[in-house]
């Protein structure tokens, strides 16, 4: 009798419907509409590398220690320096990062004694060409500009 | 290839990969068929071969870090562990209790991801689509709380050789409390989703079957050893980063085929978020990083370190000179000596048995190849 029941009225449908209408509430889905809409990443979240500046007054905050470069599991970071003959201080000439070679694990963040070189929120690091891959320090400074979409 | 593969005219020799979507990644196994029987298995490796090992000799022992997490990326959170629990055996310290309790969780949780990344797969492999979406979604939850404790989600460097080099964010007991109640009912949902399923059970049911002598023969460990009826964990066997306090049970199988395999994965999730829980309740306060030097020159001698990895017994051997890099370092990797019995398992079977038992295993072909 009871089985005849649940095939009249079709019961095991609906049961196995319920668990997939259970599923289509909103709260569950988790698509992200990219590029449409970027997803929010972790503060902590080590994406493109920035060189700091001083907001002030544009300065880099970077005093050409080397110690980034030499954390480097893979010797991506170059850094060179100039000796101010007046102030008699190291000056950062130029910085050159290459972000095809790196894999983000952090380690030149944690080296740098001033927080000039850090690790980013942004992830889009995308290139046209190889060269394009390597920054120097005005595109370190700067930060990738990725198109943004609107949809 | 040697020339017994090629033997009588009946005989067919297949190739199965190294592009196949069920050998989970680039493993060639090459299958001796007797129409649908299968005679005999030779498998090739080294496809995703990329040295690890020889990087380990060029690199300090605090770069080197980064490159473990890519052997078993499945896993990265658990190679890490292993890797720093080796070096800091060599240098005699020990990280601080809250970076231990720390790693606890953080390796746990890594296991759960690791066997939902496996239990989607898997049921792929068998025919069942539902069970990769469900298990991702979950596993996202995991990724999300790694992103925000670390900064990353798959290859997470999260330890740090001595303790941890991030302190705890604001809300991470609180997510991952969170997750491990939202947890355990969706693993309920997933065994009503397989468990029971006439198809799975029909699929997996004495297929495969490893008995526990032959397990010890092989060297295999993990889950398929459990699965085997031996009651064999390292978190047990020899407790490292204070295991030992933990109240959990080590599930076993009792007929070492692919469905008590299964099985004991799905008890081994709801034992590691029995240990999430303890852990989570009780991290101490103080510092994160134990003393260790800036540069890092462990006294000459060597060291074998293993960790029970969600895969099996994941090992490191390291050899110190007195200086900064490793004179040799040596990585025993649970897939790869897993993956010998492969042969052994799917003798006299079929060849769709083939698709059920590498997946069964849970190799990681980064971590075979290295």
């Amino acid at each position: 009798m009871g089985k005849l029941f649940r095939k009249i009225f079709l019961v095991d449908l609906f049961q196995g419907l319920w668990v997939t209408f259970r599923n289509q509430n909103p709260k569950y889905i988790y698509t992200e509409q990219y590029p449409a809409e970027r997803p929010k990443v972790a503060e902590r979240y080590r994406g493109a590398p920035r060189l700091n500046i001083n907001p002030e007054n544009g300065e880099t905050l970077c005093i050409g220690c080397n110690l980034c470069a030499l954390a480097c599991p893979e010797g991506l970071i170059v850094v060179t320096t100039e000796r101010n003959e007046k102030t008699r201080r190291k000056e950062l000439t130029t910085f050159t990062y290459d972000t095809s070679r790196c894999m983000f694990c952090g380690l030149c963040e944690d080296a740098c004694p001033v927080d000039a070189l850090e690790l980013t929120q942004d992830f889009e690091l995308a290139s046209y060409t190889r060269e394009g891959a390597i920054w120097d320090r005005q595109m370190l400074e700067e930060g990738p500009k990725p198109t943004r979409y609107r949809c | 290839m040697p020339e017994s593969t090629f033997l009588d005219s009946t005989e067919l020799v297949l190739n199965m990969g190294p592009q196949h979507p069920s050998t989970h990644g680039v493993l060639r196994v090459i299958l001796k068929l007797d129409g649908e029987k299968v005679n005999g298995t030779e498998c090739v490796i080294g496809y995703l071969h990329r040295g690890v090992e020889k990087i380990g000799e060029n690199r300090t022992y605090q770069q080197f870090a980064p490159y473990v997490d890519r052997m078993d990326y499945v896993a990265a959170v658990s190679n890490g562990l292993g890797y720093c629990l080796a070096v800091e055996k060599l240098l005699n310290i020990e990280a601080p209790p809250r970076a231990q309790v720390t790693r606890v969780i953080l390796t746990e949780l890594n296991r759960i991801a690791s066997h939902l990344l496996w239990l989607g797969t898997h049921a792929l492999d068998i025919g069942a689509i539902t069970p990769v979406f469900y298990c991702f979604r979950e596993r996202e939850e995991i990724l999300k709380i790694y992103e925000n404790y670390c900064g990353a989600r798959l290859t997470t460097h999260a330890f740090r050789i001595g303790g941890l080099q991030y302190e705890l964010y604001d809300g991470f007991e609180e997510q991952t409390k969170a997750f491990c109640d939202m947890f355990l009912p969706k693993v309920d949902e997933y065994e009503e989703l397989l468990t029971n399923n006439r198809i799975w059970v029909g699929r997996l049911k004495g297929v495969g079957i490893l008995t526990g002598e032959e397990c010890k023969e092989y060297g295999v460990t993990g889950p398929v050893l459990r699965a085997a009826g031996v009651k064999w964990d390292l978190r047990k066997a020899q407790p490292y980063s204070g295991y030992e306090q933990y109240d959990f049970e080590i599930p076993t199988g009792e007929n070492g085929d692919t469905y008590d395999r299964y099985m004991v994965r799905m008890q081994e999730m709801r034992q590691s978020v029995r240990i999430i829980r303890q852990a989570v309740d009780k991290i101490p306060s103080g510092p994160i990083m134990g003393k260790v030097p800036k540069v890092i020159k462990p006294p000459v001698g060597e060291v074998y370190v293993s960790i029970e990895a969600p895969k099996g017994e994941l090992g490191y051997f390291v050899v110190s000179d007195n200086s900064t890099q490793p004179y040799r370092l040596r990585v025993r990797p649970p897939s790869f000596i897993n993956l010998q019995a492969l042969d052994r398992m799917v003798r006299g079977g079929l060849v769709a048995d083939v698709v059920a038992i590498v997946g069964t295993l849970d190799i990681v072909l980064g971590e075979v190849d290295r």
